[in-house]
């Protein structure tokens, strides 16, 4: 019998297999910090200080990981219908214009969280509609999924540069951005929540949207485990041939999970332009979706994997970043190195260790 | 600027711009008609810019700069290889990976290594691909409409550029008339049939996409140190994907695939152009129109609009041997 078909425990499949696919990605970043003349060990504990050590670095670290929950969340919940959504970035960034419309159009008269109800609404329903059509063309056309999601990020980019170069921008003003959220458009700080365990947030974004994250995080458990929706998702994931014979939709299911996903993603965008800068700026996505794929596939597309996992590149992130200042031969384009090895080892060779493992498995455990 | 001239600026300059696109259009071609798809021809290009920009540096040779463009380039095919082939991951993850490495190694080696913000230093002359005057050109410049056209776009491009142009019939002919292209070509509809004739599908799918690395290798090496003198952070710039919409723009056919690159490569030249500029009764277009245009007719044409793009057949699916 090969090693492939014996079947393995839980805690081997979903915890021991990932663990040592993460560690032999942070063997190999390693390996490149000390090609570049630093010391792996000390760059480790810098980056966990800076992450971990202050309130602060804690409220930074949270805060990018609120993003990579929502956008973890969108490539999970495609994933499990067998759908790949390589476009989370291109819908969190065009639902980060429902969002800013939002806030730009009740800022004024109410107060934040009047207008959190209509933000979440708006930015969930751009980042659909730009999930929509990639959705349409493979549920109708069997265009692939990948190809039209990779040319709606780009497209979705162009968008976005014209609206707030040629519609948004402040007259007046170089920077393409809209105007600064007045305080009704803004989503206040957890300090709070931070201040409860001692530590103080200072400058860092830490805010709301992170229970909205959370909260999403129920909701897309309930929803792919608990109801009907949900199971006819999974089927159709696992088998789209049995899910032909049992009468579920293939059209249906690929257009209403796809719109789940773009919603989910198209929320990401609170947290930055509500949460953090108060105003829509270009590119304010800064590549989250695309961490949202490392993540979802490090979390096993179970939600509170994704909160594990995207805590842990909140660290990479928000470490990464004081890194730099401590070591200035590594810039913070390490952690794209280091979320690549992570997509690479935790995805693509997810199964390289595992006949060594049958191996061990059969010979220690079994006997 | 007359017209005319304006013309000869906008073609010159599609030349120039489509080369890489036509490498990398290429090499997705081969690895896809094997039944691989590459969404890390970005990746690739990008790495191996950066190390034909660096070993140009250090040598001073550009021939040395496209070798370790290709030398890298095939690394990373290998790594793809290992991934989606000998082991059967997923394709696709596999190649958003490798664009991360590549994206993020580049910058933090380059740093490094130059302290330039992730840049390298300038190339000396000796260390690019200098443009090649074809025989006649100076002669012919005065030959009305062929003779500028001779001179300032077919004539005075470097070599890498010829050799693009010579790479889309040579992809033709090994495709269509080898015995290698032909197995190429059934290993991407029907794993199983050539399995079957006794034909190893590992070993088939591992030269295809090597030969997309070595094709890749060229695109990168063009970036760096034939278009430009060094290498500048995320200088592929999208290239990767957009030659991968060439690829089905062209419907997975070199000769069209040629043209595709032509005409998004054109796109981009008249983009640049555009600029700032008005189009009598229309205003002035903005510059994003032409940037998402590749992307839009992409899933135009992927939508079945324009005649269908069928992809081949067992692309994406890992090869599992009957035991």
């Amino acid at each position: 019998m090969s090693t492939a078909s014996v079947p393995l425990p839980n805690w081997i499949n979903y915890a021991l297999l990932p663990l040592i696919n993460l560690t032999l990605a942070f063997l190999v970043s390693g390996l490149v910090v000390w090609i570049i003349g630093e010391n792996p060990w000390e760059a480790l504990q810098l980056m966990l200080q800076g992450a971990l050590g202050r309130g602060e670095g804690i409220g930074f670290t949270l805060f990018y990981a609120t993003n990579f929950i929502f956008t973890g969340l969108s490539v999970a919940v495609a994933y499990h219908a067998g759908l790949f959504n390589i476009g989370s970035e291109g819908q969190a960034y065009v639902g980060g214009l429902g969002a800013a419309l939002a806030a730009l159009a009740l800022d004024h008269y109410v107060p934040w969280y009047v207008t959190m109800p209509f933000a979440v609404l708006g930015a969930a329903l751009f980042g659909a509609a730009w999930a929509l059509i990639p959705a349409l063309l493979q549920a109708k056309r069997g265009s692939h999924i990948v190809i039209t999601t990779i040319m709606f990020n780009f497209i979705g980019a162009a968008l976005m540069v014209y609206l707030l170069v040629n519609v948004f921008i402040v007259p007046g003003k170089m920077a393409p951005e809209t105007r600064t959220f007045l305080e009704g458009g803004q989503l206040p700080k957890l300090d709070w929540l931070i201040a409860m365990f001692g530590g103080k947030l200072g400058p860092a974004p830490f805010n709301v949207s992170f229970l909205i994250a959370l909260v999403m995080c129920v909701v897309v458990w309930v929803l792919i485990w608990r109801t009907k929706l949900g199971f006819e998702m999974r089927t159709m994931g696992l088998s789209r041939s049995a899910a032909d014979y049992a009468g579920i939709s293939y059209t249906r299911i690929v257009v209403i999970t796809m719109l789940i996903s773009g919603g989910l993603a198209g929320m990401m965008a609170l947290n930055p332009v509500l949460g953090a800068s108060a105003r829509l700026q270009v590119e304010f996505v800064g590549g989250a979706g695309f961490v949202g794929i490392a993540v979802s596939l490090m979390g096993r597309n179970h939600p509170l994997g994704i909160i594990i996992a995207a805590i842990l590149f909140g660290v990479l992130y928000q470490g990464g970043a004081e890194l730099s200042f401590d070591m200035p031969n590594i810039t913070r384009d390490m952690i794209v190195v280091i979320q690549g090895l992570v997509i690479l080892f935790a995805g693509a060779l997810e199964f390289m260790c595992r006949p060594m493992i049958v191996r061990a498995y059969q010979t220690f455990v079994k006997g | 600027m007359d017209s005319f001239d304006i013309l000869i600026s906008i073609l010159g300059s599609t030349i120039r711009l489509s080369i890489p696109l036509i490498f990398t259009a290429l090499a997705g071609l081969f690895s896809e008609r094997a039944g691989i798809f590459d969404i890390g021809l970005e990746g690739k290009m990008l790495a191996a810019a950066f190390a034909a920009a660096c070993t140009a540096h250090l040598t001073g040779s550009a021939w040395a700069g496209l070798c370790a463009g290709l030398g890298i380039s095939l690394f990373f095919s290998l790594i793809h290889g290992f991934a989606s082939i000998t082991n059967r991951g997923n394709q696709i993850i596999s190649g958003v990976a490798l664009n991360f490495v590549a994206a993020g190694l580049t910058v933090v080696l380059g740093q490094a290594w130059f302290g330039q913000g992730g840049r390298t230093p300038q190339v000396t002359n000796d260390g690019r691909f200098a443009p090649i005057i074809l025989p006649g050109a100076d002669a012919m410049r005065d030959v009305p409409f062929i003779g500028p056209i001779y001179a300032n776009v077919i004539s005075g491009n470097n070599i890498l550029t010829y050799i693009a142009f010579l790479a889309v019939p040579l992809s033709w002919w090994v495709l269509y008339r080898t015995r290698f292209g032909l197995r190429l070509r059934a290993v991407g509809e029907n794993p199983g049939a050539v399995d079957t004739a006794g034909i190893s599908v590992t070993f088939l799918r591992y030269r295809a996409v090597l030969v997309a690395g070595f094709l890749c290798g060229f695109s990168g090496t063009y970036l760096a140190i034939a278009q430009s003198a060094a290498f500048i952070k995320d200088m592929s710039a999208g290239k990767g994907y957009i030659a991968l919409a060439a690829l089905i723009f062209a419907k997975w056919k070199p000769v069209p695939v040629m043209f595709a690159c032509l005409l998004f490569g054109f796109l981009d030249a008249l983009a640049n152009f555009m600029q700032g500029k008005a189009v009598p009764g229309i205003g002035e277009v903005p510059v994003q129109i032409f940037q998402a245009l590749p992307y839009i007719l992409t899933c135009i044409l992927l939508a079945g609009f324009i005649g269908a793009a069928n992809p081949p057949k067992a692309g994406g699916v890992p090869y599992t041997k009957e035991r």
